[in-house]
C-alpha cells in the first residue's frame, strides 16, 4: 500500500511479527526474572533494613523505596503506552497495539501502588492518609488518564478499532501530561503558600539514595518482565487459531 | 496548462477505476481478499452476494470510508493515496442510511449538501420533482415517509456532476415508479460516461450490467 | 465531465460556512434541547446552598470554584451531542467522505457547539454569581474566564465525543476520558476568578487560559478528525 510513512529497516518490521516477538523473548524471561528478583530483594533489604533512619521521619520514610520507583514507572509507563500506540498508528503494527494494551493496566496498577504507598507514608508522618498536594494530585490525575484509556479500549467491540482509539486517546493524554502537571503544581502553590512541600523526599544522603537506585532498577526490570509476559499472553490469545500456537499448546500438553 | 483532450474512443478504453488485489480485514478477521476488477467509463457494476459477504464493506471502501488492508485502488491511473481529494470530489456515495437531516426540509438538505459537491449544478426544485417530491420541498423531512426520505437522498444524484456513483441498496423503500425512474437515471448517467457501482437484492431491469459475485470468506 | 482531467475546486470556505449555517439552523430547531444544559447549570447552583450552607459569607468563599465546576459539568453533559445525531442518520459518514479537509469541518461543528452551549453559559453566569453571593470584583473575570474556558472545553470535549460516538451509551465513558483533560482549564479558570475576588490581578491566569484555548484549537481538530475516522472504521 503506497502510504507515505517513514521508511524503517527490515529488522524493525521483523520485530513487528507477533510470532517473532514471542520466540525472541522466550530466552529473555529467566534473565529478567532473575535480575528483578535480585535487584528488588537486594534493594528492599538494603533500604528497609540497613539504610540509616531519617532524622525527621524516623523509619516511616522507608516507604519511599517502593513509592518513588512506582511513581517513576507509572509516568514512564504512560509514555511507553503512548509510544506503542503511536508506532501502531503510523506503521499499522499489530504487535505495537498489543504492547499498548498490555502496558495500560500495568501502568494503572503502578499508579495505584504509588498512591497507596503515598497514603501510607502520609499517615505516620502528617497524621492523614490523604493530602491534596501537587504530587499526589498529579498522580491521581495520571490514574484517571490510565483508567480512561483502559475503559475506552474495553468499550469497543472491534479489537482493531479499540487499539486505534486507545492510541489516539493515549497520545492526546501525553500532550496534556506536562500541562496537567504544571497546572496542578501551580494550583498547589496558590493554595499552600507555605514552602513546606509535603511529599518531597527528604534531602538524601548517598547511603539512603543508593538503595533507591537499586530499587528503581529492580522496578524497571520487573516492569519489563511483566510487560513482556502480558504481551506474550495477548499474542497467544489473538493468534490462538494460528498454526504455531496450536503446535505450542500441543507440545506443552504432551 | 490546458489539459490535452484525449480522443473519445481512447478515453473510454482505459479503465477509470481499478482495484488491484485488495483485501480487507475487520478486527483481524478477513472479510474479503484477492479482489481485482477494472471499470471503464460508461460501465455499471452490480456487486452481489449473500448477507455478510462484504458488499457494504467493499462499497464503503471504494467510497474511502474504509482503507484496504492490502492492495491498491487506482483512480484515473493514479494511486488513491495521492489523489484522494480529487477522487472524493468526483464521487457520490449513498449508503444504507438516508444521509439527510430529518429536521430540515428537502430543499434545505439539498442546499447544504451542495457546497460539498463544488461543481453541482441544477436547481433543488428540478431535482426534487425529478424524484417525485414536488410539492413537498418545504416540509420537514421528519414528516416524510422512509421512502420519501430516501428520494431526497436520491435527488442528490440529479444535482451532482460526480463521475462515480456508489449506491448501497438504492432501491430500498422505493416504489415501482421510483425504481424505474432511478434505473433510467443510472442508464443516463452511464451513457454520459459516468460509472455506477451498486448493490441490490432486486433484479435490475437494465442490460449490460457487469456482475461481481462475492462469497463469504472461508479461512483455509 | 467534459474535461475529465480538470480537478474541481474544493470550495472549502463555502463548505465551512454551509456546515456552520446548517448546524446553527439545526440547533435552533431544537431550542428545547439547547436549553437543557443551561437549566441544569442554574439548577445545580441551588444544590450548593441546600447541601452545604445558605450562609452568604461562606457561599462567597465557594462561589468562584463552584460556578466553574457547574459550568464544566454542563459542558460535559452537552459534549455527547456533538456528533451523535449525525452518526445516527448517516450525515457524519457523508462529512467524512467529503473532499474538504475533515479537520476544518470539525472546527465548524465545534464552533457552533460553543456558540450554542458555552456562550449562553457564559452569559448566564452572572445570575449564578448573584445566587451564590460572588463578590462584585469577580463578575468580570468570571465571564471572561468562562468565555475562554468553555471554548477550550468544547474543543477538548470534541475529542472525547469523536472517540465514543460509535459506542452505545457512550456518554458516561466520554465523561471519564475527558475529565482529566478538563482539569487544567478548571484550575486556571476558577483561580482567575478567585484572584480577582481576593483583590489581585487575574490577567496572568486569563492569559494562560487563552494559551490553553489556542493549544486545544491546534490539537483538537486533528485529533477529533482522526478519532472520527477510527470510530467510523470500526
Amino acid at each position: 500500500m503506497a502510504r507515505t510513512r517513514p521508511i524503517m529497516p527490515a529488522w524493525f518490521h521483523r520485530l513487528g511479527s507477533p510470532k517473532g516477538f514471542y520466540s525472541m523473548t522466550t530466552p529473555w524471561l529467566p534473565w529478567l526474572a532473575a535480575a528483578s528478583l535480585v535487584l528488588l530483594i537486594g534493594g528492599a533489604v538494603w533500604g528497609l533494613g540497613f539504610a540509616p533512619a531519617d532524622a525527621k521521619q524516623g523509619n516511616s520514610f522507608r516507604i519511599i523505596y517502593i513509592h518513588v520507583p512506582s511513581a517513576f514507572l507509572a509516568l514512564a509507563g504512560y509514555y511507553v503506552m503512548a509510544v506503542a500506540g503511536a508506532i501502531g498508528l503510523i506503521w499499522r503494527m499489530k504487535l505495537s497495539f498489543m504492547a499498548m494494551k498490555a502496558a495500560a493496566p500495568l501502568g494503572a496498577a503502578l499508579t495505584l501502588i504509588s498512591l497507596v504507598t503515598g497514603a501510607l507514608w502520609g499517615k505516620p508522618t502528617w497524621g492523614t492518609y490523604w493530602v491534596w498536594d501537587a504530587r499526589i494530585t498529579s498522580m491521581l490525575v495520571l490514574f484517571f488518564l490510565y483508567l480512561g484509556v483502559i475503559a475506552l479500549h474495553y468499550a469497543y467491540t472491534n479489537g482493531e478499532a479499540a487499539g486505534k482509539a486507545a492510541a489516539v486517546l493515549a497520545l492526546v493524554g501525553t500532550a496534556n501530561i506536562p500541562i496537567i502537571y504544571k497546572s496542578v503544581d501551580w494550583w498547589y502553590t496558590l493554595h499552600q503558600p507555605a514552602t513546606i512541600k509535603l511529599t518531597e523526599a527528604p534531602s538524601m544522603h548517598p547511603s539512603m539514595f543508593q538503595p533507591l537506585l537499586v530499587m528503581i532498577a529492580g522496578f524497571y526490570c520487573l516492569y519489563a518482565l511483566v510487560l513482556i509476559l502480558n504481551i506474550r499472553a495477548e499474542i497467544l490469545h489473538r493468534e490462538r487459531s494460528s498454526h504455531w500456537v496450536v503446535e505450542l499448546a500441543r507440545r506443552g500438553r504432551s | 496548462m490546458a489539459p490535452t483532450a484525449m480522443p473519445e474512443p481512447l478515453l473510454r478504453a482505459s479503465p477509470i477505476l481499478e482495484c488491484c488485489d485488495i483485501a480487507f480485514e475487520r478486527d483481524f478477521v478477513p472479510i474479503f481478499s484477492g479482489l481485482s476488477f477494472a471499470l471503464r467509463r460508461g460501465e455499471m457494476l452490480q456487486v452481489s452476494g449473500a448477507n455478510g459477504a462484504g458488499k457494504t464493506t467493499l462499497l464503503r471502501m471504494l467510497a474511502t470510508s474504509l482503507t484496504p488492508s492490502t492492495g491498491q485502488i487506482l483512480w484515473r491511473g493514479e494511486c488513491l493515496e495521492r489523489c484522494r481529494a480529487a477522487y472524493r470530489s468526483d464521487l457520490i456515495y449513498l449508503g444504507h442510511q438516508a444521509g439527510i437531516k430529518a429536521e430540515l426540509t428537502p430543499r434545505e438538505n439539498l442546499h447544504w449538501l451542495l457546497p460539498f459537491h463544488p461543481n453541482a449544478s441544477g436547481s433543488a426544485e428540478e431535482a426534487l420533482s425529478a424524484v417525485g417530491l414536488s410539492g413537498l420541498e418545504d416540509s420537514p423531512c421528519v414528516t416524510l415517509s422512509a421512502g420519501q426520505q430516501r428520494r431526497v437522498a436520491l435527488a442528490r444524484l440529479h444535482l451532482s456532476t460526480a463521475t462515480l456513483w456508489i449506491l448501497d441498496e438504492p432501491f430500498t423503500a422505493i416504489d415501482r415508479d421510483g425504481v424505474s425512474r432511478l434505473e433510467q437515471l443510472m442508464r443516463a448517467h452511464t451513457s454520459r460516461g459516468g460509472v455506477v457501482i451498486l448493490t441490490t437484492h432486486q433484479p435490475l431491469g437494465l442490460d449490460g450490467v457487469r456482475l461481481l459475485e462475492m462469497e463469504p470468506y472461508v479461512c483455509a | 465531465m467534459s474535461a475529465p482531467d480538470v480537478v474541481p475546486t474544493l470550495a472549502t470556505g463555502r463548505a465551512f460556512r454551509a456546515l456552520l449555517a446548517r448546524d446553527l439552523t439545526l440547533a435552533f430547531r431544537h431550542r428545547g434541547e439547547m436549553a437543557n444544559p443551561l437549566i441544569f447549570f442554574v439548577m445545580v447552583a441551588t444544590l450548593i446552598p441546600l447541601g452545604v450552607t445558605p450562609e452568604s459569607r461562606q457561599l462567597a468563599v465557594l462561589a468562584p470554584g463552584v460556578i466553574w465546576v457547574m459550568a464544566l459539568l454542563a459542558s460535559l453533559l452537552s459534549a455527547e451531542s456533538l456528533f451523535l445525531a449525525d452518526y445516527r442518520d448517516g450525515t457524519l459518514e457523508q462529512l467524512v467522505l467529503s473532499p474538504q479537509p475533515l479537520w476544518l469541518m470539525v472546527l465548524a461543528k465545534i464552533t457552533v457547539h460553543w456558540l450554542v452551549t458555552g456562550l449562553p453559559l457564559t452569559l448566564l453566569s452572572p445570575l449564578l454569581g448573584i445566587m451564590l453571593s460572588l463578590p462584585a470584583a469577580g463578575f468580570g473575570p468570571l465571564m471572561v474566564s468562562l468565555a475562554l474556558g468553555t471554548a477550550a472545553l468544547s474543543m477538548i470535549g470534541a475529542i472525547g465525543a469523536a472517540l465514543t460516538v460509535a459506542i452505545s451509551r457512550g456518554g458516561l465513558l466520554l465523561s471519564l476520558i475527558v475529565m482529566p483533560l478538563y482539569m487544567p482549564v478548571l484550575i486556571f479558570g476558577a483561580s482567575a476568578v478567585q484572584l480577582a475576588v481576593d483583590g489581585m490581578s487575574p490577567a496572568g491566569n486569563l492569559a494562560v487560559l487563552g494559551a490553553l484555548l489556542a493549544f486545544s484549537c491546534l490539537l483538537s481538530p486533528f485529533a477529533t478528525a482522526g478519532a472520527l475516522r477510527v470510530s467510523l472504521h470500526g
